[in-house]
């Protein structure tokens, strides 16, 4: 596994600006302090006069991005996934959601990943607030070219989108091949006896969990959800009645994230058990991003487990 | 100021108390204390400050208004309807299920609102990113934000000061409609902002002081914040909560409820009497 190349999908987020900097005069970029971990520091360098550096006033950055979109501008607005979420959510919901602005929230150090900071920093719980608001795009790349892609996407399309990209250095699991699409799931795997549906980081877990699985003699199919709203309820729905068991998987609390979603599609489509692996009801700690992974069972061996369980939960 | 434009300004801002008072007697709810105070200045707005055009309200090179106090919308829709945004019959239905007119400006459904605001304290935030956009953009136009007395209790209006005075925004022009009374009383009972004209001088804005139902002084005041380079301005005007019918004047309990009936009666008579009166000089 040493030479597994790993990438944080925060560098493809600086460095995806750049580059649709050179393309779009009216993209803007607006951090909060945070450009240097956020990776906006990169669009900074390489456009001053598109960057402002609002300071440590997140809910005023929400105010201003909304602003320049009423005026054709395409801001980009930075912070921790905390704090653009968490601290400014009212500013998003009632400023961005409301109006239906064309404003990208691009939110790092989403998580438990964030690490040795610890809970107050580690942000589980934006994808459930993101969720709630009407029209909002939400959108949580499995790995560094998926994060580029997704950018990408998110910039060229008309309405509010809020990205979620991560600190840590993560495995770079699909080549240049891979098409990133909004709203649209990838199968990953092939397999019929439970169903994996996994975000972020948390894919690429999934996809060693699989090949465990597959050792004991369990097919699971993984399924990549890189775009949580709108979700991409037919191939879920496929594979729940294909697989009879879904296994969710993801960096986030289990309350309100894609396990959430991910039930509420099965039970309105094709009922079947629902196992969500993710935060349970808990705030993060400090520590190693790695070592956290782990304790909060935020890793392969975890959703191996989880689906060996769910297995036996089918009729 | 000419006496015809004045007179013609007068007439504007009893029209738009009338507007206040139908709206919100025909909605049984709505805002008419903090309406009724910044009547005047949203006369001066739509009649003699912005360029708008009412056939074009997405017009890009026009001035911008955010009504960070949303509350107040029966002032801008009875200013953006006299204006020719949209009929005047709108009013009437005001808050109404399926009507245009919501309870706090809607920039999608609404044609002439800038923003949809309501939320206290986050309208002027996204003025601040309008004006910055125009500075992007060397356009002329000038963005004008109204915010309450009582709402500048709210720490975002801070940032967004902060914010504006840093980037040199001398297109942004700040309004802060002093009545001096919010939901729960007097702003000195409640949690005093003052002074309020030292802050903004302070976070280094242009500070010009007003009376908020003297056209003369309006006047003056929005032609130094046009000339004024390299800051943005705040017009802290004083007014009077419920201005212009007589039983809600300096009332707060008139902040967030409806006239009935015979309420209505009363102030569109006094109101009638006034345009009346206006129109006779």
């Amino acid at each position: 596994m040493a030479d597994v190349l790993k990438k944080a999908t925060r560098d493809a987020y600086g460095e995806g600006l750049v580059a649709l900097g050179a393309e779009l005069d009216n993209l803007v970029v607006l951090d909060a302090d945070l450009a240097a971990a956020t990776k906006t520091g990169m669009f900074k360098k390489a456009y001053p006069d598109r960057f402002f550096d609002c300071g440590i006033a997140e809910q005023n950055m929400m105010g201003i991005a909304a602003g320049l979109a009423t005026a054709g501008k395409i801001p980009v607005a930075a912070s921790f996934a905390m704090f653009a979420t968490g601290r400014a959510y009212e500013q998003v919901r009632n400023t961005i959601g409301y109006p239906h602005l064309n404003v990208k929230i691009g939110a790092t150090h989403a998580g438990i990943s964030v690490g040795e900071d610890g809970a107050t920093h580690q942000c589980c719980e934006d994808i459930a607030l993101m969720r709630t608001i009407p029209g909002m795009t939400i959108l949580n790349p499995a790995d560094y070219v998926e994060a580029g892609q997704a950018l990408r996407a998110a910039v060229a399309m008309n309405g509010p989108v809020y990205m979620r990209f991560g600190r840590l250095a993560i495995p770079v699991i699909f080549d240049d091949s891979y098409r990133f699409e909004i709203g649209r799931g990838v199968q990953l795997t092939e397999g019929s006896d439970v169903a994996i549906v996994a975000t972020g980081l948390l894919v690429g877990e999934a996809l060693i969990a699989a090949e465990q699985l597959k050792n004991e003699g369990i097919s699971a199919r993984v399924i990549n959800i890189s775009t949580i709203k709108p979700l991409d309820k037919a191939i879920i729905a496929k594979a729940a009645a294909e697989t009879g068991v879904i296994v969710t998987a993801e960096e986030h609390s289990v309350i309100g994230g894609l396990g959430s979603a991910v039930a509420e599609a099965v039970c309105e489509t094709t009922p079947v058990p629902v196992v969500r692996v993710g935060v349970n009801d808990e705030f993060g700690k400090s520590g190693p991003a790695v070592e956290l992974l782990q304790v909060f069972g935020l890793c392969a061996a975890n959703i191996a487990a989880k689906a060996k369980e769910a297995v036996k939960l089918k009729k | 100021m000419e006496e015809s434009l004045k007179k013609q300004l007068a007439i504007a801002a009893t029209r738009i108390r009338m507007s206040v008072i139908n709206g919100t007697y025909h909605a049984k709810s709505g805002h008419p204390g903090g309406s009724l105070s910044v009547a005047d200045l949203m006369a001066y707005l739509y009649f003699a400050e912005m360029r708008v055009d009412p056939q074009n309200p997405r017009w890009q090179g026009r001035d911008r208004l955010v009504l960070s106090k949303g509350h107040t919308a029966p002032a801008l829709y009875g200013a953006l309807a006299l204006k020719g945004f949209f009929p005047v019959e709108e009013i009437d239905s005001l808050r109404h299920t399926g009507a245009m007119l919501q309870g706090h400006p809607d920039m999608k459904g609404t044609p002439g609102v800038d923003m949809s605001t309501g939320s206290l304290g986050q309208g002027v935030s996204a003025a601040v990113g309008m004006a910055l956009a125009g500075k992007l953009d060397n356009a002329s136009y000038r963005v004008y934000t109204v915010l309450g007395d009582g709402e500048i209790e709210e720490g975002q209006v801070w940032e967004a000061a902060m914010f504006a005075a840093h980037k040199k925004l001398d297109n942004l022009c700040l309004i802060v409609d002093n009545n001096n009374l919010q939901i729960d009383g007097t702003l000195e009972e409640v949690n005093s902002p003052y002074p309020i004209p030292e802050k903004f001088a302070a976070f280094g804005f242009k500070v010009i002081e007003i009376d908020g139902s003297d056209f003369d002084q309006m006047e003056t005041a929005f032609r130094a914040a046009r000339e004024e380079k390299g800051r943005p301005t705040a017009i802290v005007m004083t007014t009077v909560k419920g201005k212009g019918v007589s039983f809600m004047e300096n009332m707060a309990n008139w902040h967030g409820a409806a006239p009935n009936k015979e309420q209505t009666e009363q102030a569109l008579a006094e109101l009638e009497a006034a345009l009346k009166q206006l129109k006779s000089n």
